[in-house]
C-alpha cells in the first residue's frame, strides 16, 4: 500500500513538471519579483532536488503550501475543505446504495413485469445522463421553479439534499442493475430452493438467504463506485458552489497552484486505497468462504 | 394401509418460447404411510418435475400446474394458495435435494439454516430451537454438533453437507421426505451411509419417503415400491420385487438390463435404441413405442392403460393385453451368459504379452503456497496392448489426475511414463510429442463443456487430422469424417451441425469419433459415461467394446462407477488418496478383494437385486488404518499372479499364508 502511494505520488509530481505554465505568470510582475518568488516556494531548483525534498516532506505530513493563499499550508486548506465533501459523499453512498439495492431486489423479484421495466429503464437514465445535468434540471425546477430548497451554498442540511440527489443518481442506477442481475442468479440457486422448502415465505427468502448472496459482488463494485463519486463532486460542488475539497480542486488546477493539486491528489489516492482496503475486509465479513479464520477444513 | 398422500392424473406444463412442455402427463400414484416409494426414470423422464409439484416448487412462470389433484390430509394441494402452502412445506412435506454442495446457503451458518424452519414451524424460542438442532445433528451422525452448529457449509465434505441437509428436512418431523437424487453427487461409499441413515431415519420416525433416482442399485437396497417413469408418465409401478422379478414393460426390461450386474457377466450390454421423446410434442399412443422392439401397431395409436398385474402391480403396456403375443422378456435379464472365469482369464492371458505403457513411480503434486496436494504420489502399473485398464476410485484419489499426467497436460512432478519403451516425460522426445499425441487420445467426461459450441460436428472430428496432416484434400477429410461418424453410430447428416443440436450420448459419441480420427492405439477414457442416463450409458459402453474388438485399441477406462468398470475392463487398479491400493485381474479383484478399501469399496455399491440388497452388510473401511507416514511403509507386492496388493512385509507374509492354507 505504501509502496501505491509513492508511485502515485512521484507519477503526480513528475507530471506536475512536465505541465506548460507556471503560477506566477503575470504580466505585472517584473523579473526580480518572479524571481524572489521562485526562491520562496523553492521553484528555482532542479527538478530532481525539488522532489527529493518534496518526498521527504510528505512524510513529515508537510505538503507545502499552497501559491494562490499566500503561503497557507495545503494540509489546513484540505482539513478546511473536506468537511463538506466528505458530508456529500458519505450522504450520497447511503442513500444510493439503499435506494439502489431495494430497486434492483423489487426488479428482481417482479422480474420481465412492468415494475421491473420502469426501474431498468430509470437505470440506463440515471446511466446515461451525466450528473451535471440533473444537477441543472433540480436547480431549475426545485430551486428557482418551486422553491423548496435552496439552490446554492451551504448552510445547513436543506443545502446538501440537492447536491446529494445528483450525485447519488449515478449510484442508484449502477448499484440497481447489479443488484438485480445478482438478485436473479441467486433467486435460481438450489439454496433458494430449499429455503422455499422449508416454508418460509418470500421476505425471508429474500433477505435473509438471497440479500447477502447477491451483495458479494455489489462490494465488489463500491471502490470505482467511489472514485466516480470523487470525480462526480467535483463539478457537483461547482455547481452548487459548495465549499468543498472538489471546487477547492477545480479551482486550483485553474490557478496552476500546484501544492494543492498534488495535494489533493495524494489524499484522493490514500482515500482510495483505503477504500478498497475497507472493500477486501467487507468481503470476509459478508462471505465467510473467503474468512481467513474460517480457512480451516475438516 | 394407510394412504398418507395420493396424487391423482397429475399435469405439469412448462411454458417455453417454442411452445408448451408437458413435462407430467397423468400421473397417478399413493403412498403409504412409513414406506420408501422410488421414482426411477432417467433424465426428462418428469419425476423431479413430480416430486417438486408436490409442494408446488415448480417455477412459475414457465412451470404450472394444469391438472390433476395432490391429497393430503384430506386437502387437495393443487387449490392451496401460497400462504397455505407455506405451512405445509417444511413441517408436514418436506424436501432433500441432490447436489449438498449447492443446496445449502454458503453464507448463512449450518445452525442457523436448521432452526430456521424449527422457528417457523413449531413456534418454539431460538434456544429451544438451537437444542433441538443440536440433537438433529448428532441423530444424523455429525460429529461435535454443538462447535458444528456454528459452522459454515463450505467447512463440511459432500457427505456431512447431505447430512446436514437431512436434518433441516426431518426438523419438523415431517410425514412425508421426499429425496430427489440425494445420493447422486455422493461418492459409492458416501452413498452407501447415506441410504443407511435415510433407512434409519424413516423407521425411527415412521416417516414416507418418496426417493427419487435414476440408480435401480440404489432403488433395490432402499424402497418398498417402484414406480419407474418414462416420458412425464409412470408406466409401471409395483412393489420392489415385483419390478425387479417380474418386471412387465419393455421399459422396464431395457433399464434392468443396461445395468451391468457384478455378479455376473455378460459378453454385452442390453441397450435401449434411441433417446426418448421430445415432450413439446408428445408422441400418439405409448411414448416408448418407438424404442420398443416389441412395438405393435396399437402401441403407436392409442396410449396403454394401467394392466392390472397384481393386487400391488401395474405396468402401462399393451403387452399385457389379453389379445396381444405372449412376449417373454430378454433372458439376460435374470439368467446371464455365464462365461466361466477361468476360460476369460485364459483369454486375457492370451493378450497380454506386449506392454504398451508403463508407468513408473508417477508423481504429480500440486502446490498453493506452502499447501502441497500429493494428487498422484508414487504409482506403478503397465498396461498391455489391446487390453483395458480400469482405474477406480472416489473423488480426488487422483484417478483423473492420472490420465491427465500421463497424456502429458499436467507436467508430472516426478516419475516417468514409458510408452513402447520411450520415456514420454523425458524432455528431450518433446519433438515426438506429436506422434505421441497422435498415438494417445483423450475421451472426456462431460459431453458437455468437451466440445466447442462454435465448431461444426465435421470441423470438431477433423481437427486432429488437420493438425496431424492426415487428410491431403478437403475430399478426403470429408470422407473420414463420415467414415467416423458411421463408425460411432451417427449419421453422415449431422456432420454439418452444432454440438448442441446432439443429446449427451450423441455427444459422447462424437468425443468418441474425435478421439478415433487420428487413428489412435490408445485411448483415455476420463469417466466417459458417469454425466449419461444408464441405458445411454450401455450404448456408449457396447459402442467403445466393439471398437476395442475392431480397432485392437487399448483403453485406460477411469471411473467411480464399479459395476460398469469390472464390466469393461480386464483389469482394474484401485485408488485411494493418491496411490493404488490394489491391482488385479477384474474378475479376481470382485471376486477376492484383498485390501481393506477395495473390500469397503465393494461392499458399497448397490446392486440392482432387491434380495441380495436386504441382506448385505457394508464393510466399513477405517481411515485411520491407512499408512499415515510412520512405520514400514506399505507397498505394492504380487500376493498372487497377477493380483498387487499394497501392503506391508508382515502382511505381506500373513496374505501368502492364507493362500497357502487354501
Amino acid at each position: 500500500m505504501l509502496v501505491t502511494f509513492l508511485i502515485i505520488a512521484t507519477f503526480t509530481f513528475f507530471l506536475m513538471q512536465t505541465l506548460p505554465g507556471s503560477p506566477f505568470n503575470d504580466e505585472r510582475l517584473s523579473e526580480s519579483q518572479k524571481e524572489k518568488l521562485y526562491e520562496r516556494y523553492g521553484l528555482d531548483e532542479p527538478a530532481p532536488i525539488q522532489y527529493v525534498k518534496y518526498m521527504a516532506n510528505i512524510f513529515k505530513g508537510d505538503l507545502g503550501v499552497s501559491f494562490q493563499y499566500d503561503g497557507r499550508p495545503v494540509s489546513d486548506i484540505i482539513g478546511e475543505r473536506i468537511g463538506a465533501s466528505a458530508v456529500l459523499g458519505a450522504q450520497s453512498l447511503i442513500i444510493g446504495c439503499m435506494v439502489g439495492i431495494i430497486l434492483g431486489i423489487i426488479a428482481a423479484i417482479r422480474h420481465n413485469t412492468a415494475i421491473d421495466y420502469a426501474a431498468m429503464v430509470i437505470a440506463v437514465i440515471g446511466l446515461s445522463v451525466p450528473n451535471f445535468v440533473f444537477a441543472g434540471l433540480l436547480q431549475y425546477w426545485v430551486g428557482v421553479k418551486l422553491q423548496w430548497l435552496p439552490v446554492a451554498f451551504w448552510e445547513g442540511f436543506e443545502y446538501s439534499i440537492l447536491p446529494t440527489i445528483s450525485l447519488s443518481v449515478f449510484v442508484i442506477a449502477t448499484i440497481a442493475r447489479f443488484m438485480r442481475t445478482e438478485m436473479l442468479e441467486v433467486l435460481g440457486q438450489d439454496y433458494i430452493v430449499t429455503a422455499k422448502a422449508k416454508g418460509l415465505n418470500q421476505f425471508a427468502v429474500v433477505m435473509r438467504h438471497g440479500l447477502r448472496n447477491a451483495a458479494i459482488p455489489i462490494i465488489t463494485i463500491l471502490g470505482p463506485m467511489t472514485v466516480s463519486l470523487l470525480t462526480g463532486t467535483l463539478v457537483i460542488e461547482k455547481i452548487f458552489s459548495v465549499p468543498g475539497l472538489g471546487e477547492q480542486f477545480v479551482k486550483s488546477i485553474m490557478t496552476n497552484d500546484f501544492p494543492v493539486i498534488m495535494g489533493v491528489t495524494l489524499f484522493y489516492s490514500i482515500l482510495f486505497i483505503g477504500v478498497v482496503l475497507i472493500v477486501d475486509i467487507l468481503y470476509g465479513v459478508i462471505d465467510p468462504r473467503i474468512r481467513l479464520s474460517g480457512g480451516t477444513k475438516q | 394401509m394407510e394412504k398418507i398422500l395420493e396424487v391423482k392424473d397429475l399435469q405439469v406444463s412448462f411454458d417455453t418460447y417454442a411452445g408448451e412442455v408437458k413435462a407430467v402427463r397423468g400421473v397417478s400414484f399413493h403412498l403409504n404411510k412409513g414406506e420408501i416409494l422410488a421414482i426411477v426414470g432417467e433424465s426428462g423422464s418428469g419425476k423431479s418435475v413430480t416430486s417438486k409439484s408436490l409442494m408446488k416448487l415448480i417455477p412459475n412462470p414457465p412451470g404450472r400446474i394444469t391438472g390433476g389433484e395432490i391429497i393430503f390430509k384430506g386437502d387437495n394441494l393443487v387449490n392451496f394458495t401460497e400462504k397455505q402452502m407455506q405451512k405445509i412445506r417444511g413441517s408436514d412435506i418436506s424436501m432433500i435435494f441432490q447436489d449438498p454442495m449447492t443446496s445449502l446457503n454458503p453464507t448463512m451458518t449450518v445452525g442457523n439454516q436448521i432452526i430456521e424452519s424449527i422457528i417457523k414451524h413449531q413456534k418454539q424460542s431460538k434456544h429451544q430451537a438451537k437444542d433441538k438442532a443440536i440433537k438433529l445433528l448428532e441423530m444424523v451422525g455429525i460429529p461435535n454438533p454443538e462447535k458444528r452448529l456454528s459452522s459454515y457449509p463450505h467447512q463440511f465434505s459432500g457427505g456431512m453437507r447431505q447430512r446436514v441437509v437431512i436434518a433441516m428436512a426431518i426438523s419438523c418431523n415431517p410425514k412425508v421426505l421426499i429425496a430427489d437424487e440425494p445420493t447422486t453427487a455422493l461418492d459409492v461409499t458416501i452413498q452407501a451411509q447415506i441410504l443407511e441413515l435415510l433407512r434409519n431415519l424413516q423407521k425411527r420416525m415412521e416417516t414416507s419417503i418418496i426417493f427419487i433416482t435414476h440408480d435401480l442399485g440404489v432403488v433395490a437396497n432402499i424402497a418398498d415400491r417402484v414406480a419407474v417413469m418414462y416420458a412425464g408418465k409412470i408406466v409401471e409401478i409395483g412393489k420392489v420385487e415385483e419390478i425387479f422379478y417380474n418386471p412387465q414393460h419393455p421399459y422396464t426390461w431395457g433399464l434392468l438390463g443396461a445395468m451391468p450386474n457384478l455378479n455376473e457377466d455378460s459378453e454385452e450390454l442390453i441397450t435401449i435404441p434411441g433417446s426418448p421423446p421430445n415432450l413439446l410434442n408428445p408422441p400418439n399412443g405409448d411414448a416408448f413405442a418407438e424404442r420398443n422392439q416389441y412395438a405393435m401397431k396399437i402401441d403407436y395409436q392409442l396410449e396403454p392403460p394401467m394392466f392390472k398385474v397384481s393386487e400391488t402391480h401395474f405396468a402401462a403396456t399393451w403387452l399385457l393385453h389379453e389379445k396381444s403375443p405372449k412376449i417373454i422378456p430378454p433372458d439376460t435379464l435374470r439368467k446371464h451368459r455365464q462365461v466361466s472365469a477361468i476360460e476369460k482369464q485364459k483369454d486375457r492371458l492370451a493378450k497380454k504379452r506386449e506392454k504398451l505403457l508403463e508407468v513408473k513411480n508417477l508423481k504429480q503434486y500440486f502446490s498453493s503456497g506452502s499447501n502441497v496436494v500429493k494428487a498422484v504420489d508414487g504409482i506403478n502399473f503397465d498396461i498391455y496392448k489391446g487390453e483395458t485398464f480400469g482405474l477406480v476410485g472416489e473423488s480426488g484419489c487422483g484417478k483423473s489426475t492420472t490420465g491427465r499426467t500421463i497424456i502429458r497436460l499436467y507436467e508430472a512432478t516426478d516419475g516417468e511414463v514409458l510408452y513402447n519403451n520411450v520415456n514420454i516425460h523425458d524432455k528431450r522426445v518433446s519433438g515426438d510429442l506429436q506422434k505421441l499425441n497422435q498415438n494417445i487420445q483423450m475421451i472426456f467426461q462431460d459431453p458437455y463443456s468437451s466440445l466447442n459450441p462454435r465448431q461444426t460436428v465435421a470441423d470438431i472430428i477433423a481437427e486432429g487430422m488437420d493438425i496431424h496432416g492426415l487428410a491431403s484434400s478437403k475430399k478426403e477429410r470429408l470422407g473420414k469424417v463420415y467414415e467416423l461418424l458411421e463408425t460411432v453410430g451417427l449419421n453422415r447428416e449431422h456432420a454439418n451441425r452444432y454440438p448442441h443440436e446432439f443429446s449427451g450420448g450423441q455427444r459422447q459419441r462424437i468425443g468418441i469419433a474425435r478421439a478415433l480420427a487420428v487413428d489412435p492405439e490408445f485411448i483415455i477414457a476420463d469417466e466417459p459415461i458417469s454425466a449419461l442416463d444408464v441405458s445411454i450409458q450401455a450404448q456408449v459402453v457396447n459402442l467403445m467394446k466393439k471398437l476395442q474388438k475392431e480397432k485392437g485399441l487399448t483403453y485406460l477406462f477411469i471411473a467411480h462407477d464399479l459395476s460398469m468398470v469390472k464390466y469393461i475392463s480386464d483389469r482394474i487398479g484401485v485408488m485411494y488418496k493418491g496411490k493404488i491400493v490394489e491391482l488385479a485381474e477384474s474378475e479376481e479383484l470382485y471376486q477376492n478383494p484383498l485390501h481393506a478399501y477395495t473390500k469397503s469399496l465393494l461392499s458399497a455399491i448397490p446392486l440392482p437385486d432387491p434380495d441380495t440388497e436386504k441382506i448385505r452388510k457394508r464393510i466399513k473401511f477405517d481411515e485411520s488404518l491407512f499408512w499415515n507416514g510412520e512405520g514400514e511403509e506399505p507397498i505394492l507386492r504380487e500376493v498372487k499372479e497377477g493380483h498387487w496388493v499394497s501392503c506391508t512385509e508382515q502382511d505381506f507374509q500373513s496374505i501368502k499364508k492364507q493362500f497357502n492354507a487354501v
